[in-house]
């Protein structure tokens, strides 16, 4: 971090040669004309998606051959830096051959790598990545329009990072797995937020649904609220340190999780009536419910197990006293 | 053909400066504040150069001119001064800034702001200038410091800042001014209006980067923000920056001498210029001619993207700016257009081309032409001029 950040590199220098080539030589930028679709029998689908005050706006023409479903030909105009011209031209040029539901396929990542010159290295800097899911936007916007859907129905899951399409699912999963506590932990595990960076916190490039901030405090919160409940049952503390209180809740959870099972079964049941220090003895009043009043292991076999379990889970100087 | 139009974030060293300053290298490298012939040898061209930068602004003797090392550095001094001083201690408890100031005043008042100071920010009118009588809407005798820029960066406009340095005298308010862009450019006469801190910067205007000045009236003084060794009067510690200093004062003389050149000749290449490219359709220009710095011109293509204009542009040798080139690395709409309420869809679409007394008519020329042929390149790319069929709803506003 702290050589790389000293002195402002150019952005430029980060374009790909072929972002570059595009940029100054656009394959697709034009227009299809009603006229043009028709000579060609062809739907024309027009579709629009930014705008000029947010910095950047795109206009996709298809033209669709309406028996097969396959764009015919696919053209762009574009409001935008270097790199927004060079993904909408690359996009278009995705886009021609392929059926709709082939194109709606097409991510923001296709149109990124695309423009690489080399497998490994990244066609744009980080901050410029967003140009391109601009490019994907645009063509859902066209597909929904061709079969006159919601675009919203093209996505399965709520996308949290269009950069790198991470979804609020995996995000959910990963952040818990590894129980991550920092934004820069998310995005070395997903590469969330690694790019233009405006799904990091609110007041970035772009306006977003769902923060990665959020997340954190939403797992954190989950957290708080699992370390308040162990606390409040006292678990993390020796038995003999616990309230009363605290102490039942423990006994009943030991006999809840190992005994009342097999007492229900029988037809029977028991509760805690009292907790009580005598001397070195730590004794449990104990009542006997249903079937389990009155049966003769009540006062051997299934007393020396209740005993046992307790001793062991929770101190070994526990007695219980059946009454 | 190369075209340096980008004056207003740095100039090209005059090379009469840069003769100025090269004993002071390998020659008369003393440290001035010893006690030897190394050091006194450099005393004497120290003593001229800072003859020069008060003799400049008309600064009184009596008043300080600190040498520093670049203006972002002044105004913070200002700004936390003012605050370690007045705001922390409860005596006032507001400034006043305008919303167009450079990143190192509005960064600087934020931060004051998150400590718990108030901050008030001027708006800007349709001309991109700040009115004074704003100003009186906002302050109050708790008002400790009002600190609004001479000219501004991006656009060239200039600000009133004698009235609004009288109305903060009327207010028991502190006043200061970030002369960056106005020094060379315009008059400086600090004993006229009488600002209590004026900043600006040698690399501005043909003299060496790393090195800045702070002008501090008498009876004003700011705390210490380096505290250290006694240069300065104690004021700002650590060694002179020697050629640094010569180069200023050298730079400063120059710039004096050269001001009606500026006035006359610079602004009327400058006008070419605008001029030529106002007669491209859709194009708009914020502060009227009057009212800016000569060499200013920030200028908007509708339709054409400002750093896919930069990109033309560079590819036919043209250097420019989208605005501040503190913030050409992130992806913001210029700030000064924001703060216009320029229509909404032009935000992006600022140039700024900002020129020096070393720019030729030639050099006009072909920026004139080589700034159509991009606009008519990136226009036919646009979305904006483009064509819809018959029903067409545009979908281009639906984000945000």
């Amino acid at each position: 971090m702290g050589f790389d950040n000293l002195i402002g590199g150019t952005i430029w220098d980060e374009y790909s040669q072929k972002v570059q080539d595009l940029m100054n030589n656009p394959r697709n930028m034009g227009e299809i004309t009603e006229e043009e679709a028709e000579a060609m029998g062809a739907k024309l689908i027009v579709a629009d998606f930014g705008a000029e005050s947010c910095g950047d706006a795109v206009r996709l023409y298809w033209a669709v051959d309406p028996k097969t479903d396959v764009i015919l030909d696919s053209k762009f105009k574009s409001f935008g830096c270097g790199t927004a011209i060079a993904s909408s031209d690359t996009m278009a040029e995705l886009c021609k051959g392929k059926t709709v539901d082939e194109a709606v396929k097409i991510t923001n990542i296709d149109v990124e790598k695309a423009m690489r010159d080399d497998p490994d290295t990244p066609a744009v800097p980080p901050q410029k990545m967003h140009c391109s899911v601009m490019a994907y936007d645009v063509i859902k916007k066209a597909a929904a329009q061709y079969k006159g859907v919601d675009m919203d129905s093209f996505e399965e899951d709520v996308i949290v990072c269009e950069c790198a399409r991470v979804s609020l699912s995996t995000l959910r999963e990963v952040i818990r797995l590894n129980d991550l506590t920092t934004i820069e932990q998310i995005t070395d595990y997903t590469k969330a937020g690694a790019f233009c960076k405006s799904c990091i916190k609110p007041g970035g490039h772009e306006e977003r649904e769902i923060y990665l901030v959020d997340l954190l405090e939403e797992y954190e919160k989950e957290k708080m609220a699992k370390a308040a409940d162990a606390s409040a049952s006292g678990s993390d503390l020796p038995f003999k340190e616990m309230t009363i209180v605290q102490k039942i809740k423990a006994v009943d959870k030991v006999i809840d999780d190992n005994i009342r099972q097999m007492l229900i079964m029988d037809g029977g049941d028991m509760e805690v009536l009292d907790i009580k220090e005598n001397g070195e003895h730590i004794d449990i009043y104990i009542r006997y419910l249903g079937a389990c009043s009155g049966c003769a292991a009540s006062s051997t076999g299934t007393l020396f197990a209740i005993e046992n379990v307790l001793k062991e889970k929770l101190d070994p100087n526990i007695r219980v006293l059946p009454i | 053909m190369r075209v340096y139009l980008d004056n207003n974030a740095t100039t090209m060293v005059d090379p009469d400066v840069m003769r100025e300053m090269e004993p002071f290298f390998v020659e008369k490298y003393g440290n001035p504040n010893s006690l030897h012939a190394f050091a006194s040898q450099t005393h004497p061209a120290l003593k001229v150069a800072m003859e020069k930068i008060y003799a400049v602004i008309n600064a009184p003797k009596s008043g300080w001119v600190l040498m520093r090392t670049c203006t972002t550095e002044s105004n913070n001094w200002v700004l936390k001064s003012i605050y370690l001083e007045e705001i922390l201690t409860g005596k006032k408890n507001h400034i006043v800034v305008s919303e167009v100031e450079h990143p190192s005043v509005l960064a600087t008042a934020k931060y004051i702001e998150s400590m718990g100071c108030k901050v008030s920010y001027l708006p800007v009118n349709s001309e991109g200038i700040v009115e004074a009588e704003r100003l009186r809407e906002v302050i109050t005798d708790k008002t400790a410091l009002v600190s609004v820029m001479w000219a501004n960066n991006e656009t060239g406009a200039i600000f009133p800042v004698e009235e609004m340095a009288q109305i903060a005298a009327e207010y028991g308010a502190k006043f200061h001014t970030d002369a960056v862009q106005a020094v060379g450019k315009i008059p400086i006469d600090v004993q006229d209006f009488e600002p209590d801190y004026l900043t600006f910067s040698a690399h501005k205007f043909h003299g060496p980067k790393g090195v800045g000045a702070l002008y501090i009236k008498k009876g004003s003084e700011l705390t210490p923000l380096l505290h250290g060794g006694s240069q300065m009067g104690g004021l700002r510690s650590g060694t002179l920056n020697v050629p640094g200093i010569v180069g200023m004062g050298k730079a400063m003389e120059i710039a004096a001498d050269a001001l009606d050149f500026e006035m006359v000749e610079v602004k009327e290449l400058r006008d070419m210029l605008e001029d030529a490219l106002l007669e491209i359709p859709d194009t708009f220009v914020v502060t009227p001619r009057n009212k800016r710095t000569a060499n200013t011109l920030l200028i908007a293509f509708r339709g054409v993207e400002g750093e896919a204009m930069l990109w033309d542009l560079n590819r036919a040798g043209i250097a420019a700016s989208t605005g501040s080139a503190c913030a050409s690395e992130d992806l913001e709409a210029n700030t000064v257009m924001e703060a216009i309420g320029a229509a909404e869809d032009l935000a992006h679409t600022a140039i700024r081309f900002s020129l020096s007394r070393f720019t030729t008519e030639e050099e006009i020329e072909y920026t004139i032409d080589a700034t159509k042929k991009a606009v008519e390149r990136l226009r036919s790319i646009s979305s904006s001029y483009a064509y819809a069929p018959k029903g067409h709803e545009s979908g281009l506003e639906a984000r945000h």
